[in-house]
């Protein structure tokens, strides 16, 4: 087995494209679960909306730029819709109502009767030329060996990581306010901030939308990315990934984000290649064959999920003192 | 020991009595769950700047009436009014601002936020509280003056050496310290106390009762549930009694000891009835 | 390491897929009779793959229709018998659904159902209505046998298990393995069930105690509850995808059906079949939590654990039931899915929503309401296909969902409590 290359194609993936956009979408997850609380397993729909948004804008017509400011209104209009009849569910009952109110929006975009818009399954394609012709890098290949990177990708997780480190200034600013510390104190516990006079349901909805936002620039960029938008990517396992990588870099932490989703694809991308190897070498007694591969991912996937979840609620690098009084 | 002036000692000992300058006035609130009547306040007066105690039986519905007049639970019927404004349908975060501030029989401590954290949360008047306030805002010298503030308070509850500490680390009576120390951050007018005492030593059960005293002498109005016959004989200016959610006496701690219908009702006997 | 690459590639980016040009499956309806060809306007067309509805069309006044695919595969072609007027009928009425139309890269492919006039002068309202009708109490009674589990175990625990899903489809793998002649004994799909419902009712409680009661004792929050049991649901989910591969199959026995008729209703034997031995099996659960000890002591448990415990029930062990019996029911509900349908890797997994569709309309924690609530949104989803178009009919559900919890959070026939 080449582990060599193993490590490096992980490097890559830690790097790379999908990397910056989970990050993104994680970075607007976090500051709804990670440190307010609320548990929001729709967070694809905000993805999906700000991809659409910014899609259908430049295929009538409209400039890109355009459509990113279209895209995020739509996220934060999608954010007060569900967060002014949801909000005041307790938490089990917010996680149904939003995965639902995610379906039901993928459904809708991929009916025939939104399809004059959205054109239904199939989706709009190609419209983030006005980005790539802006691409200032030469043709080539850049980077050391074999990680290396052609000049559109490199374009491309310009913009990605370049959005991750803008956003997370945002949200240095943003969590380390008093509205930040108060969005904390209602994630500990509502009635206590309801007795000191904070407007709970204010603060919540105000976290959905701006979390929500977050999540349509995730939406646009991996969108702009691929040149094109189908509604069938946008399936709850989208806000899954988003929670494993919030956790794995601890709710509630910065910087939390970048690492997991860093840590998540390095992982994902290792176990590729290390499961391909053994495939390829025999080592499971011809148990399991290479389309398997995808399958026992996903299944370690959710281990890991469990795992982290369990003895790690704080991240893998969350702080002991917080670990023990870990109560939610 | 109660207030030496006791514009109180004059008023007649009946349930529903009438106050000379109520603070808080409370008409016909009901709150049934099912079939069980747990709050029938027919009519309660709350003196401006003394000290209330609520006592009664388990279930008697204290909690109950704390939740309702402080908008964490709404009632079935009933008004009722602070400083002249009506609060029916207020909800409890507007309640805490208007001036009225609970605190919680089951300590509500925000476990991974520190000490001072707790106590900052709770300050009153932070412009960087606001979404934009807090990108944009200029709160840091309010923050600095806040902290002042809280880091004094802290130090009179004897917790300014965990001010750094998650709250969630604290002891259960250090718990109820902090939740007292950061109700009074928002600098209420009448403070809602829900069994402060419970867990917490004796040795500290004397310095709370000092600075429940020292509120009073701030001027504040505070209504807090006890249990401890003692402790509320010594502190409270007003004693009402509530049984089976209904006030059932009122009057000053001394008369209040020797009712009958208090006894009654801790011994769990019918009210009429005589032994 | 291409192939992993492959499936890398299209679990990242899932859309490569529609970057294809514009494949479509076409086709034009006509009533032919003696000699005469006539067109057939109005009738729907839908296309599937893999469960999933792919889109669907009204042919137009020429009786043509066409309907874009996202790329080269394997689709279901169906047409919606219900819709064709009077006077038309499939000469085969077998054959209203084209199992697998296999589309090439750029092609429009042609797919062709024949019409003629038909034996009876086409279907009734009544028929058509009532066909629905029974449909939808079959999936409802799926759903229903499905839903039962998650209800008590959330009254139980206050868990609400994103991977009981995964339990439904588990028992139809379970039974399909036993079923199968090459994999297991080949026995009647009906002798197959009782292994399969036993095992799927023993994961249960093997869960519970390797991992939810640890947990409780643990005092594990709420949120971290569920967040584990979608780790669990991907575990259960790829790990029958490994074992079981992605092909829909179908059971040996009651795959295929002839229609009957009963009261002017045409349906297949096997959704009575279905329905009457779901009621069988619901009334007996009924009878077990009003009748019995354990059963009794489950919904005291139910309503105030704290109060259940200090009366002398033993909580751990009512627990433990539960799970056993909630598994177990799941594990039925999926071999009636799979007899009604066939058997697929995550059948469970998008039955989920609905499941939490029904039990949230009957009030979660009450097991008579996730009985109710699963025959509710079963008849829903089908019936709602007579007034609106069949790509919504998930969407039905999901909107009841959500309108229940905004109007009635304790769902029909919970009691109110405080949830919000
Ligand atoms: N949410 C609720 N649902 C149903 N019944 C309730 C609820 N809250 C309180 N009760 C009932 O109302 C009655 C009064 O309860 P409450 O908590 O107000 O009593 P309390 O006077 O504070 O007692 P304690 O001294 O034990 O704290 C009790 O019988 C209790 O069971
Ligand atoms: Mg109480």
């Amino acid at each position: 087995m080449d582990w060599v290359k193993i490590l490096i194609d992980a490097g890559r993936a830690a790097v790379g494209v999908p990397a910056a956009a989970y990050a993104l979408s994680a970075i607007g997850l976090n500051l709804q679960f990670g440190y307010t609380g609320l548990l929001n397993f729709g967070h694809v729909a905000s993805m999906m909306v700000g991809a659409y948004g910014m899609a259908i804008t430049v295929d009538r017509g409209g400039s890109m730029w355009l459509g990113v400011i279209v895209g995020i209104l739509l996220a934060l209009i999608l954010g007060l819709i569900l967060g002014i009849p949801t909000l005041r569910l307790r938490a089990d009952y917010l996680a149904i109502v939003t995965i639902a109110a995610g379906e039901i929006l993928r459904i809708l975009v991929r009916s025939s009767w939104a399809e004059p818009v959205t054109n239904g399954i199939l989706g709009i394609q190609a419209f983030a030329d006005e980005f790539f012709d802006l691409n200032p890098i030469p043709v080539g290949l850049y980077g050391i060996g074999r990680f290396r990177f052609d000049e559109r990708t490199v374009w491309v997780m310009i913009l990605g990581w370049g959005l991750v480190a803008v956003v997370t200034l945002f949200m240095w600013k943003l969590t380390r306010s008093p509205w930040g510390r108060t969005i904390r104190a209602i994630r500990e516990d509502e009635d206590a901030a309801l007795s000191l006079g904070k407007n709970v349901f204010g603060y919540k909805l105000q976290s959905l939308m701006v979390g929500g936002a977050i999540g349509a620039l995730a939406g646009m960029f991996l969108a702009i990315d691929q040149q094109n938008v189908t509604p069938d990517t946008y399936i709850p396992l989208l806000t899954f990934y988003a929670f494993t990588v919030v956790i794995i870099g601890g709710p509630g932490s910065l910087l939390g984000p970048i690492t997991g989703s860093m840590i998540f694809w390095f992982l994902f991308e290792f176990l590729d290649g290390v499961m391909t190897g053994a495939v390829l070498n025999d080592w499971f007694f011809g148990w399991f064959e290479a389309t398997d591969i995808g399958p026992i991912r996903f299944a370690l996937f959710g281990v890991g999920l469990m795992w982290l979840m369990i003895y790690r609620p704080q991240g893998l690098f969350g702080s002991h003192e917080e670990m023990l009084i870990d109560a939610q | 020991m109660p207030s030496s002036e006791a514009p109180l000692d004059d008023l007649a000992r009946t349930p529903g009595v009438p106050k000379p300058d109520p603070i808080l006035i409370v008409d016909n609130v009901q709150r049934t769950f099912g079939g069980l009547q747990a709050v029938n306040v027919q009519s309660l007066q709350i003196q401006r700047g003394t000290i209330t105690s609520l006592i009664g039986p388990n279930g008697a519905g204290k909690t109950t009436l704390f939740n309702l007049l402080t908008g964490f639970d709404r009632p079935q019927h009933g008004d009722w009014h602070l400083n002249g404004g009506a609060l029916v349908g207020i909800p409890s975060f507007r309640v805490a601002r208007r001036g009225m501030v609970r605190t919680f029989q089951l300590t509500k401590s925000l476990a991974r936020l520190t000490v001072l954290e707790n106590m900052l949360v709770a300050a009153k008047d932070q412009v960087g509280e606001s979404f934009w306030g807090g990108l944009f805002g200029r709160w840091r010298h309010i923050e600095a003056a806040n902290e002042a503030k809280a880091m004094a308070s802290l130090e009179r509850f004897g917790l300014d050496h965990m001010a750094s500490h998650y709250a969630g680390s604290l002891s259960g009576g250090q718990r109820k310290l902090l939740e007292m120390a950061r109700a009074l951050m928002v600098e209420p007018e009448v403070i809602m106390l829900d069994e402060p005492m419970a867990g917490v030593n004796p040795a500290l059960t004397q310095t709370l009762l000092g600075h429940i005293s020292a509120l009073r002498d701030d001027g504040k109005t505070v209504v807090f549930i006890e249990h401890d016959m003692d402790v509320v004989q010594e502190i409270s200016d007003w004693v009402v009694v509530l049984s089976q959610g209904t006030v059932i006496a009122e009057g000053p701690p001394a008369h209040i000891a020797s009712n009958h219908d208090v006894i009654d009702a801790y011994l769990g006997l019918h009210h009429g009835e005589k032994p | 390491m291409l192939l992993a690459a492959i499936a890398f590639l299209a679990i990242v980016s899932m859309p490569l897929a529609a970057l294809a040009e514009n494949e479509t499956i076409k086709g034009t309806l006509e009533k032919i009779d003696a000699d005469a060809r006539e067109p057939v306007e109005g009738v729907t067309i839908t296309v599937e793959q893999g469960g999933d509805l792919i889109g669907s069309a009204v042919s137009d006044q020429n009786g043509a229709w066409e309907i874009p695919v996202p790329g080269a595969g394997e689709y279901v072609v169906r047409l919606e018998v219900e819709t064709l007027p009077d006077g038309v009928a499939l000469t085969d009425p077998e054959r209203f659904e084209l199992p697998d139309v296999s589309v090439r890269e750029n092609q429009n492919k042609t797919a062709r159902f024949n019409l003629g006039p038909g034996l009876s002068s086409g279907v009734s309202a009544w028929n058509r209505i009532g066909s629905l009708f029974v449909i939808g109490l079959k999936f409802g009674a799926i759903v229903a046998l499905s839903s039962v589990g998650l209800s008590l175990i959330f009254g139980v625990t206050g868990l609400v298990n994103f991977a009981h899903g995964d339990l439904v489809t588990l028992g139809a793998v379970v039974a399909f393995f036993f079923n199968s002649p090459d994999l297991g004994g080949g026995w009647h799909i009906l002798i197959a069930a009782i292994p399969a419902v036993l095992l799927v009712a023993g994961f249960g409680g093997l869960q519970e105690i390797g991992l939810w009661r640890p947990l409780r004792k643990r005092n594990t929050g709420l949120v971290s509850l569920i967040v584990v049991s979608i780790g669990l649901s991907f575990v259960i989910r790829y790990g029958i995808l490994v074992a079981f591969s992605g092909l829909p199959r179908p059971y040996l026995n009651y795959a295929i059906q002839s229609d009957m008729q009963i009261l002017g209703i045409t349906t297949v034997p096997k959704n009575l079949a279905i329905i009457g031995f779901t009621l069988v099996v619901l009334a007996l659960i009924g009878l077990f939590l009003t009748r019995t000890k354990l059963g009794t002591a489950m919904r005291a448990v139910s309503d105030n654990a704290d109060l259940a415990e200090s009366s002398g029930i033993d909580v751990s062990r009512v627990i433990l039931v539960t799970w056993v019996v909630g598994a177990g029911l799941a594990g039925l509900g999926g071999v009636m899915f799979g007899i009604s349908e066939q058997v697929q890797w995550d059948m469970g997994a998008k039955l989920l929503l609905l499941i939490f569709a029904a039990v949230i309309l009957g009030g979660l924690g009450t097991a008579f309401g996730a009985m109710l609530g699963g025959f509710i949104v079963g008849v829903a989803i089908e019936m709602s296909t007579l007034v609106i178009p069949v790509e919504f009919k998930t969407a039905v559900a999901l909107a009841i969902l959500v309108v229940m919890l905004l109007v009635r959070p304790q769902g029909l026939l919970g009691t109110k409590e405080r949830i919000g």
